[in-house]
């Protein structure tokens, strides 16, 4: 909201200095966004007269002027050939600064001295567009005489300041110049001046002109009109059109001039019809009929259906009830007699109308913000005043006002103990109720109550009481305090201690982390080779997306992490490790109508220097810092065909899928453009949560020695290590402390099909030193079990 | 004897002087010492003295032999230290080759400001409370006091499923799903993605982050709400950093107000950051709303509180001088390792 200061200080008087008004309105709640001097690089430009002109001796096309401009008279040079002796025109005295930086010096054009330079509109910084009197091309003339040598900037609304306000969507009364004068009046405590509305009526009887029929109370709270006749559209006086000007409203004639000023002045829109164009003297407020179809303003024929409110005659639309007015019944240069509206519609039924319709207009935007009823006559009566002062019509007598239920003040309890309570501050309740007083708040001091305008219809309780006291109060000026209340101890969760420790294990392993996306394209599962009836493809979709790549809410999270490795290879950034934690979004049904189970991942990406046993290191590493040390372990049987065949696993902890691990598979990598090999491991927070022991517990270390035995099995190819070692556990008995795998080998002296893996193997008891006889007894008991469950020998 | 046994001696001491390794003054320990050394040999002819010469001249050899041992003892000692030393000068190396680095990984810079924040109001006594970014209408809105016209409530903001499902546009419903599980006091900090319809620029993004904080107990008063961000705000951008309250509006907070800081880019005297001004706008705050209390099953008449949010890219942004939100989402390894 744009209000200039002189217009505002129509209805307060605030003569402080800009910064500090500005200072005051913002802590107050009315935020100052900016202000700007109109006009404020123009100086030294003042009201000229011309005496004579002459030719140019040497240039055709030039003269030479004597212009009066109060304290001397200076020539001036010029190619204007607008100008006339006698004529008042803005001179620019030499040091003068135009718009866009222009500067005048004393010089000399073709050898003749010139001392200023006379201006037109665009070298005001102003355009024709504002001042449609200014010649094209030409030197503008005033047309009548100023005080010589005055200032210009007045003259052409310039030198006032414009603040911008911003206006939270609460207020919609401060959408207004009287309402921000209201709020200033209150910040800066002096009182607020309301605009005349006196005005002179003609008789008439205007029941007879019209009727007004409000059909849907919910859509239309009131309507008042009123009848003008004899109507003189004319161009505004300048101080209306400097008004209109200093909010960016361009003038057009007094009436629609009138219109836009109350608009600004009071917040409420107005309409006027030509009530000769009217088919018939009645006017009905009704939901349009289905497939209705109305010309409005915009010359736009618009199909309408029953959501959609209009103006209608007993047979037909005539406009869009607080949108746009229609074309048929629109005020013209030669209208005679016009029927004005100020009314109240529904802000929700005009937003939705409006929305459906693809057409906001200032008016829809007002009353989208939902006006106050009472605001309408008010409205009215100030147009009729300037209607009357700028000679623009008579004002009928009489009026027409339906107001089915009339907008009642509210009252609220106040309770001077709670607000001081809420707020954190002692004041007395007379202190209280002079702030209330300040906001034109009434008081009923015996029931402890304030009376609230109907204008503030966003205060409503005691929180609302508080804010307003609060405000006035100066939040500065409330003491800062640390909460005094029952203490609790602050702390994580398990999970999120786990993320953390997750966090730590991975920047100790190199990786760095990563954030990306929680949508995606559809078209990622087709990247990934992912079927199209997978269950992974079984995605919530957004219904109103930025766009296709960020359609679907992801049900895995290699897309974003391959993304991401993919920017980094076409950076040639080598030897990346990357980590994310982040959810997937999985639906438990389509379309979407509960909660879906938002599981949070840690997905490893990489390339470089690293292989797949780099990859299960990491999440081998992660799992025993969180106490996982036993039963994890890997099936190679997984349905995720972006992993390449042979070098993919699920890591399983008991029966539950705790994550997966693989190659990137080299046709995926192809379609994102990863050149080298690249690894991928997901583990899930969430089953990581359950399974992870953080406790720990002390062990006595080991008093007696520990006996080593080595094992070099021959093995059949297809033979796992992890089976093996499966069954080195199993069947290695209480005494087995630890085995460790020390090679595999294939080639010479091992049969075809064979493989050779050797093991060092650790024994120990607890409570004595192990004899060789304990320690061949588990030895045979391993061997034996490897050889029948595996068919393996020893190697000779 | 006597003077055979002061000539060994001599000659003894003269030869461990001139040795100059220990092989060499073991050496001279077994030409002399040893069994078939020179002083063993002249103590073996000890049997052919007479009674009397024989303690004298035994007491005399048992000098020498001890004198010879100690001599034998200091120059090892001697050559070991000069050994020593020789080999440490061999193993002289170049100091400024460069360092065998272990790399490690870094953290998110977003996620390493969240961690400050998380440890400046744990410390403060709150808890980490996280909720869906899948919501439905009643927590997203209407729990939240939103109102039907409320913009956020516009298909221009809010990414829908349907009517009933939405991504999140604030992590404020945490707060209500918080209150309605856990009895006051309540103190709690809710971090978390959350989601707007808005096109990726330098300052926007589709996908961000909010940190929400709530705190419900008995007598909480706006000057409560104050001091804990007050003191929050100095943790995180040191002591110099000064804080001013402005009322603003929020449909679930009343009152409501926006918290400034004094630019920490310039310290409050102007710059492109804060536009010339001094402050920047860093969080909004209020006092939860008595319909908002009620809704989520507190009376509002027992209990009072505060909620406040704050955007991560934004603190993050200011705390290091990123100018563009982008490079958060774009996850180049040469950004992340500065963190």
């Amino acid at each position: 909201m744009n209000i200039s200061m002189k217009w505002l200080r129509e209805y307060v008087d605030v003569d402080w200095d800009i910064d500090a008004f500005c200072d005051a309105m913002t802590m107050a709640g009315t935020k100052v966004e900016t202000y700007e001097e109109l006009g404020k690089e123009i100086t030294n430009v003042v009201v000229g007269k011309i005496l004579q002109i002459e030719a140019h001796p040497d240039a055709d096309k030039l003269v030479v002027t004597k212009v009066d401009v109060g304290s001397e008279v200076i020539q001036i040079v010029t190619g204007a050939n607008n100008i006339s002796e006698g004529d008042y025109i803005p001179v620019a005295l030499p040091g003068a600064e135009l718009a866009q930086g222009l500067k005048i010096k004393k010089g000399k054009l073709r050898g003749v001295e010139s001392n200023g330079m006379m201006c037109s509109v665009e070298e005001l910084g102003l355009s024709r567009e504002d001042f449609a009197e200014a010649p094209e091309h030409g030197i503008y003339l005033f047309d009548e005489p100023k005080e010589l040598g005055s200032d210009v900037k007045p003259l052409f609304g310039l030198g006032d300041i414009v603040v911008e306000y911003e206006i939270t969507s609460n207020r919609s009364d401060s959408f207004s110049v009287i309402g921000v004068a209201r709020e200033a009046a209150a910040a800066v405590n002096k009182p607020l001046k309301m605009p005349a509305t006196q005005y002179t009526t003609y008789p008439g009887n205007i029941d007879e002109k019209m009727k007004v029929f409000i059909e849907d109370t919910e859509r239309c709270y009131r309507f008042v009109g009123k009848v003008i006749t004899e109507v003189n559209i004319q161009e505004s006086p300048k101080w209306l059109k400097d008004r209109l000007r200093s909010c960016g409203i361009r003038p057009i004639n007094n009436l629609v001039d009138i219109t836009n000023f109350v608009m600004q002045e009071m917040g409420q829109p107005m309409h006027a019809y030509d009530l000769d164009l009217l088919d018939y003297n009645e006017i009905h407020v009704r939901a349009a009929k289905e497939g209705e179809v109305l010309e409005t303003l915009d010359g736009v024929k618009r199909e309408l259906d029953p959501s959609i409110t209009v103006i209608a005659d007993k047979e037909k639309a005539i406009g869009l009830a607080g949108i746009m007015g229609g074309e048929a019944t629109k005020v013209l240069e030669t209208t005679k007699t016009i029927f004005f509206e100020a009314a109240t519609f529904n802000g929700t039924n005009i937003r939705k109308g409006s929305k459906k319709l693809g057409l906001r207009s200032d008016a829809s935007t007002k009353f989208e913000k939902h006006l106050d009823p009472n605001l309408a006559s008010l409205a009215m009566e100030r147009a009729c005043q300037l209607i009357d002062l700028l000679g623009a019509g008579k004002v009928m007598e009489g009026v027409i006002d339906v107001y089915p239920v009339v907008r009642q003040e509210r009252h609220i309890t106040y309770d001077v103990e709670r607000i001081n309570q809420i707020v954190g501050i002692k004041l007395s309740e007379d202190e209280m109720l002079a702030i209330f007083k300040r906001l034109s708040f009434g008081i009923d001091k015996e029931a402890k109550e304030v009376i609230v305008p109907t204008f503030r219809s966003d205060v409503v309780g005691i929180a609302d009481l508080a804010e307003e006291i609060a405000r006035m109060y100066g939040y500065d000026r409330i003491p800062t305090t640390l909460e005094s209340g029952t203490p609790t101890v602050g702390k994580k969760n398990k999970k999120q201690k786990i993320e953390d420790i997750t966090k730590q294990i991975m920047e100790a392993s190199g990786i760095s982390e990563t954030i990306s996306y929680s949508f995606e394209s559809p078209k990622a599962y087709d990247k990934l080779g992912i079927d199209s009836n997978h269950p992974l493809r079984q995605y919530a979709t957004i219904s109103n997306p930025l766009g296709e790549d960020f359609s679907v809410m992801r049900t895995l999270t290699i897309n974003g992490m391959l993304n991401v490795l993919a920017t980094n290879y076409n950076r040639r950034n080598e030897n990346v490790r990357l980590y994310e934690l982040g959810k997937t979004y999985v639906p438990k049904a389509l379309p979407l109508k509960d909660y879906p189970v938002e599981a949070e991942f840690l997905t490893i990406g990489a390339y470089g220097e690293i292989d797949f046993f780099d990859m299960k290191g990491i999440i081998e590493t992660l799992l025993t810092r969180l106490g996982v040390v036993d039963g994890v372990s890997y099936d190679a049987d997984i349905d995720m065909p972006f992993l390449h065949p042979g070098r993919r696993a699920k890591i399983m902890y008991d029966k539950m899928e705790l994550g997966y691990l693989g190659e990137v598979h080299p046709e995926t990598a192809d379609n994102y453009d990863l050149g080298q090999r690249n690894y991928i491991g997901v583990v899930s927070i969430e089953v990581l949560t359950k399974i992870a022991n953080l406790m720990r517990a002390y062990e006595p270390i080991a008093k007696y020695p520990a006996m080593h035995r080595d094992l070099a099995l021959l093995v059949k190819d297809d033979i796992l290590v992890g089976q093996i070692e499966f069954f080195i556990k199993q069947r290695g008995g209480k005494i087995l402390e630890g085995y460790k795998l020390f090679d595999v080998y294939q080639g010479e002296q091992i049969e075809e099909g064979y493989k050779s893996v050797a093991y060092s193997l650790t024994f120990r008891a607890k409570d004595h030193t192990l004899s060789e006889k304990e320690v061949s007894k588990a030895m045979d008991k391993i061997l034996k079990g490897l050889e029948f469950e595996l068919g393996v020998t020893l190697r000779q | 004897m006597q003077n055979k046994l002061n000539e060994i001696k001599q000659k003894a001491v003269e030869a461990i002087q001139a040795s100059t390794d220990l092989k060499k003054l073991d050496d001279v320990r077994v030409a002399i010492l040893g069994k078939k050394g020179e002083l063993t040999s002249v103590l073996r002819g000890m049997k052919d003295l007479t009674n009397e010469e024989r303690p004298i001249v035994g007491k005399m050899a048992n000098e020498v032999r001890s004198d010879i041992e100690k001599a034998l003892e200091e120059a090892k000692v001697v050559i070991s230290r000069k050994q020593r030393e020789l080999k440490l000068k061999k193993e002289v190396i170049d100091i400024t080759l460069p360092a065998k680095k272990r790399e490690l990984g870094h953290r998110h810079p977003m996620t390493v400001v969240l961690d400050d924040i998380k440890d400046i109001f744990i410390g403060m006594g709150y808890s980490i409370a996280e909720g869906p970014e899948i919501e439905n209408a009643y927590y997203n809105f209407d729990a939240l006091n939103i109102p039907e016209e409320h913009p956020a409530k516009d298909e221009q903001d809010t990414f829908y499923f349907n009517e009933e499902m939405m991504l999140r546009t604030a992590t404020s419903p945490v707060q209500v799903h918080v209150m309605e599980k856990e009895k006051p006091p309540i103190r709690i900090i809710a971090p978390g993605r959350v989601f707007r319809s808005d096109e990726v620029d330098a300052t926007h993004s589709p996908v961000f982050h909010q940190i929400e904080g709530l705190v419900i107990d008995k007598n909480i008063t706006m000057g409560d709400l104050k001091g804990a961000l007050e003191v929050f705000i100095k943790q995180l951008y040191g002591d110099s950093v000064k804080a001013k309250f402005r009322p603003h509006f929020f449909p679930f907070t009343e009152p409501s107000a926006e918290m400034d800081i004094s630019c920490v880019m310039c310290n409050g005297e102007g710059c492109k950051v804060c536009k010339g001004t001094g402050w920047i706008e860093i969080l909004g705050c209020g006092m939860v709303h008595p319909k908002v209390l009620e809704m989520s099953g507190i009376d509002p008449k027992e209990y009072s509180g505060f909620a406040f949010g704050m955007g991560l890219e934004r603190i993050t942004m200011l705390r290091y001088g990123i100018e563009d939100l982008r490079l958060f989402y774009e996850n180049d390894i040469r950004f992340l390792k500065q963190f």
